[in-house]
């Protein structure tokens, strides 16, 4: 019992502090990978590489005058920042992100609480983050404000929506919520990693928490060139900055999740080594760096896709979430749940790489068609069309 | 033990005391705001129950998605400011209290009755089932056996609600 309440304290300090030092640094990483891909510098005179620039940044929110509307709801436009940022931090405590540490007193399962209801978990905290920015707008007496709220809260609930009914598929594979046995699961080959099997459901899973962490192309909540800044137009200082650590910190998840429930969590490809005891200090330490550099990779490609793709309109935002996302995730669902039933119940296949590569033939029939019928007569079928008219 | 009990107490209290907010606060927002707090110590209190998958359930269903459902609406209708109270003249107080009497005899009664046999679970059997089962075939094999046909009439219950509200807020449809 000690040993648990030492372990877990010490578990809990050390993601915080680590969690807090990556968003720091993924505020430079934002801005220096933009730079480069608009052929400029970026911030490079902090330290070296302009490593230090986020203290510097850091220093500037905390010594920076804090405002106050007239007009603002005083109680929640302070409490505001602070609701949007405990929810995304929580969500991260039950993701394992390193096979077990033995340690002299007995193995620690590197994740902070190994909830039996992990994932729900995960979904139910990151749908309380959205009071934060919606109470922020309201708060701030603002019409702008007002509308980034509204609009925050419109396009959250249509996307976790379809973030959880692709969810739903990972959990038929895996027979459990738990995210430790989501992950055993995938152990097994590089071809058990969900994201073969449920290729499709993981596109689904993907656009939608750009949707849910408010990041381009669906950063429509705050969308500076029609609503100024949107939800946190009339914030300031550090209540401003904790928006932008929430942001991110929802965005570590989002990357951890994907990791997690698509590319094996933090099992290394193509050995079985790291996934089976006794679990030693270099086990863990590769299966750490291997969930690291997934992890990585997500978070480089939420900022490439920032700088790569435009906004939407919220009238597009609102037609894809409801007629393209949802219809397509609950099809996607029953496709995959009968293709389950078949193989497991019917055929009597256990789940290995046979089982997985089937179902991802089932995946690139389905993505095909989804294609053509997304397309319908504009690009492929166009050119085609126009060939044919030459010919 | 008295840490489970220390918690009961504090997340009942809350339960009691955000509730209490919920109905006597004048501004809507408040008052929806009050009422996430009362769901949240709920599911709190589930989870002493050995219940946490009808906690994550909770928060998930009630305060991620209902809630921030009315907090939009309350917007859209633009009725975030404080109006007047709802309890209108002394008839309309006499009314109130009066029903809420009734609900206090009734829920003393339960009390003085205890618990009839067939809900009654004995301490411990849940994080039994839990344990033998798993945390959420627990719920759903009842849900989707033993109770299917209650289930399914719950579904045709809400459409009828949801085509219910698209008539009366579209009339020309």
């Amino acid at each position: 019992m000690t040993f648990f309440l030492v372990s877990s304290v010490i578990k809990i300090l050390v993601v915080f502090t680590a969690l807090m030092v990556i968003i720091a640094l993924l505020t430079l990483a934002e801005r220096r990978i933009c730079a480069w891909m608009q052929d400029r510098l970026g911030p490079n005179r902090v330290g070296p590489q302009g490593l230090l620039q986020p203290a510097a940044d850091g220093l500037k929110n905390l010594v920076k005058e804090e405002t106050l509307p007239a007009q603002a709801d005083k109680v929640l436009f302070m409490l505001a920042p602070a609701i949007s940022f405990i929810p995304a931090l929580l969500t991260f405590a039950v993701i394992p992100f390193a096979s077990p540490l033995p340690t002299p007193w007995g193995d620690v399962d590197m994740v902070v609480a190994n909830l039996p209801v992990g994932f729900l978990y995960i979904l139910a905290f990151g749908s309380l983050g959205v009071y934060g920015i919606v109470l922020a707008g309201w708060s701030s007496n603002n019409k702008y404000a007002l509308l980034g709220g509204m609009r925050a809260s419109a396009q959250m609930i249509s996307y976790e929506i379809a973030l959880g009914m692709s969810t739903v598929a990972v959990l038929l594979l895996a027979g459990n919520v738990t995210l430790t046995d989501v992950i055993a699961k995938q152990s097994g080959s590089l071809f058990t990693w969900n994201v073969f099997p449920l290729s499709l459901g993981f596109f689904i899973f993907l656009v939608a928490s750009f949707a849910e962490t408010n990041r381009l192309p669906f950063d429509l909540p705050e969308a500076e060139s029609e609503l100024i800044a949107g939800y946190h137009a009339e914030y300031s200082a550090m209540k401003f900055s904790m928006f932008y650590i929430a942001e991110y910190s929802n965005m570590v998840t989002a990357s951890a999740l994907m990791t997690s429930l698509f590319f094996g969590g933090w099992d290394v490809p193509l050995t079985s080594w790291d996934s089976t005891p006794p679990w030693t200090l270099l086990k863990t330490a590769v299966t750490f760096g291997s969930f690291a550099l997934k992890t990585g990779f997500f978070l480089f490609f939420f900022i490439w896709v920032r700088w790569t793709l435009p906004r939407f309109r919220y009238d597009q935002l609102m037609a894809l979430g409801w007629k393209v996302m949802l219809p397509l995730a609950l099809t996607y669902l029953t496709v995959i749940a009968s293709a389950i039933w078949f193989l497991h119940d019917r055929l009597g296949w256990t789940y290995d790489a046979r089982f997985a590569l089937t179902l991802f033939g089932l995946n690139v029939l389905l993505a095909v068609s989804l294609l053509f019928w997304l397309d319908r007569g504009h690009i492929v079928a166009g050119s085609v069309a126009e060939e044919g008219g030459r010919a | 033990m008295a840490g489970t009990l220390i918690v009961f107490w504090a997340f009942a209290g809350l339960a009691v005391v955000s509730a209490l907010c919920c109905i006597t606060r004048r501004s809507p927002v408040a008052s929806a705001l009050w009422l996430v707090v009362t769901l949240f110590s709920l599911a709190a209190l589930f989870v002493l129950l050995d219940a946490q998958f009808l906690a994550v359930l909770q928060v998930l269903v009630y305060a991620g998605a209902i809630m921030v459902l009315f907090l939009f609406v309350i917007m859209l209708l633009n009725l975030g400011r404080a109006g007047p109270t709802d309890l209108r003249g002394p008839a309309g107080l006499g009314v109130g209290v009066l029903l809420s009497g009734l609900l206090l005899v009734q829920l003393l009664a339960l009390r003085q009755a205890g618990l009839s046999p067939s809900v009654a679970v004995a301490p411990g059997a849940v994080a039994r089932i839990a344990a033998e089962q798993g945390m959420v075939p627990a719920i759903a094999r009842p849900l989707f056996g033993a109770y299917l046909v209650p289930f399914e009439i719950t579904s045709v219950l809400l459409l009828a609600a949801i085509v219910g509200a698209v008539v009366l807020a579209k009339r020309r449809l």
